[in-house]
């Protein structure tokens, strides 16, 4: 059972990331990189539990954080698939991502004394970068 | 929620002795693994026991499956599959032997999966049980307890003494049995890595008294040390922890919610946590 799905993910035993954590963001960023498509199924938590020999409490609470996101759908009987409306879902963990780490930018700009329009011309100066 | 095991209020005392069960209660729920931890002597085979009826409790009601066991119940006792510390089977029989004397006790007795579990947990059929292996042993005490048709399983010290690649297999088939969501185990082990790895709860005992039951991943997330100076200590109110302990000059100190209390006192260092060391300081710290 459940051995027709493949799923890659990697689970660290040393990582400061929840177990259960470490599947969600995997599972995201799968879905983020395409390789994971809209309907695609997943695994049964059961199934996945054992695939990856962790408690099933803990894929339990990755798979309520994955549809509380937005990510998966689950229908009784059916099992889990990747959302359809994950278009903005992405979008929005796309974003949520930015401002984390521009978050963390201003930060430490605030504790090194850096004014904003220091900080925007390293941004400007940053996307430029990646532009190329 | 519904339930596989439950145990309520269940007391045992021992003539003669000063143990006792002390009005223990937990439940697990169905489709779940339940790690069942305590020191030696902490209660954990008294209860074990109880619960399959091998001992008389003083009071306390047991329920399986939702249903009340009693002595009469054996129908009950039909689905549920046990594997112990010592195992009993008569020495002079083969599992293949074994399996034909099965065959007439259990009423859902399945001899073709009994078969796939020797074959792939490599169990010889044909070798007489006294000359295994305790590996060996323990795993055709565990093919024994998966093939005749158990919803629940009690393991008690099921993986003690075994080497890690066994333990592998066995938490494996384990991990493979709660797949239905119909399956669920209750196993005591002083492995707790083990149950760090396939347990949903813990339940911890000590002195015949049930002193904590929680959630796994909140116990290795969301629980802490936090390593101390007397000082600090000092400062702490009794609220703010379970249980403390002094080591040398510095005073460990168990949380139960790591990231608010390092909010509140952001030069103390807080550590993530262990089964094994939440034991320690629940047993052995100051309450």
């Amino acid at each position: 059972m459940g051995s027709d799905f493949y799923l890659e993910i990697i689970i660290s035993n040393n990582s400061s990331k929840p177990i259960y954590e470490q599947i969600s963001s995997q599972i995201k960023a799968l879905v983020m990189s395409g390789k994971l498509q809209p309907g695609d199924p997943i695994p049964s938590m059961r199934s996945l539990a054992k695939m990856i020999h962790v408690s099933v409490i803990t894929v339990q609470r990755a798979y309520e954080d994955l549809q509380r996101d937005g990510f998966i759908e689950t229908t009784v009987g059916r099992g889990s698939f990747i959302s359809a409306h994950h278009r903005n879902v992405i979008h929005e963990e796309h974003r949520r991502k930015m401002h984390e780490h521009l978050r963390l930018a201003v930060e430490a700009a605030r504790m090194s004394g850096t004014t904003l329009d220091e900080l925007t011309r390293l941004l400007v100066m940053c996307y430029g970068e990646d532009c190329q | 929620m519904k339930y596989s095991l439950e145990v309520s209020n269940l007391t045992k005392a021992y003539p003669g002795s000063d143990f006792r069960l002390d009005n223990v209660s937990f439940a697990v729920p169905q489709g779940s693994i339940m790690g069942f931890v305590g020191e030696n002597g902490s209660g954990k085979t008294t209860t074990i026991s109880c619960i399959l009826n091998t001992l008389k409790p003083d009071s306390g009601v047991i329920k399986i499956f939702g249903e009340e066991m009693t002595e009469e119940r054996t129908d009950i006792r039909d689905h549920i599959g046990v594997v112990f510390d010592a195992i009993n089977f008569p020495e002079a029989l083969t599992a293949n032997k074994l399996a034909s004397v099965f065959k007439d006790i259990y009423r859902h007795w399945d001899g073709g999966l009994f078969q796939h579990l020797l074959q792939r947990l490599q169990v010889p059929a044909d070798t007489r049980i006294k000359d295994l292996s305790r590996g060996m042993t323990m795993k055709l005490a565990t093919a024994v307890a998966l093939s005749h048709g158990a919803k629940l399983l009690l393991l008690d010290e099921a993986t003690s003494g075994l080497d890690p690649v066994v333990r592998e297999e066995m938490l494996d088939l384990f991990l493979e049995f709660v797949e239905d969501e119909e399956h669920s185990i209750l196993i005591s082990s002083h492995i707790t890595s083990d149950l760090e790895k396939i347990a949903d709860y813990i339940t911890f005992i000590h002195n015949g008294r049930i002193i904590l039951t929680e959630d796994k991943d909140t116990l290795l997330y969301q629980y802490g040390i936090a390593r101390c100076t007397a000082d600090q200590f000092q400062s702490l109110d009794k609220s703010e922890y379970l249980s403390s302990r002094k080591r040398g000059f510095q005073v460990d100190v168990l949380i139960s919610d790591k990231e608010s209390f390092s909010r509140q006192h952001r030069d103390i260092t807080v550590d993530n946590t262990t089964i094994d060391e939440i034991m320690l300081l629940l047993v052995k710290g100051d309450q």
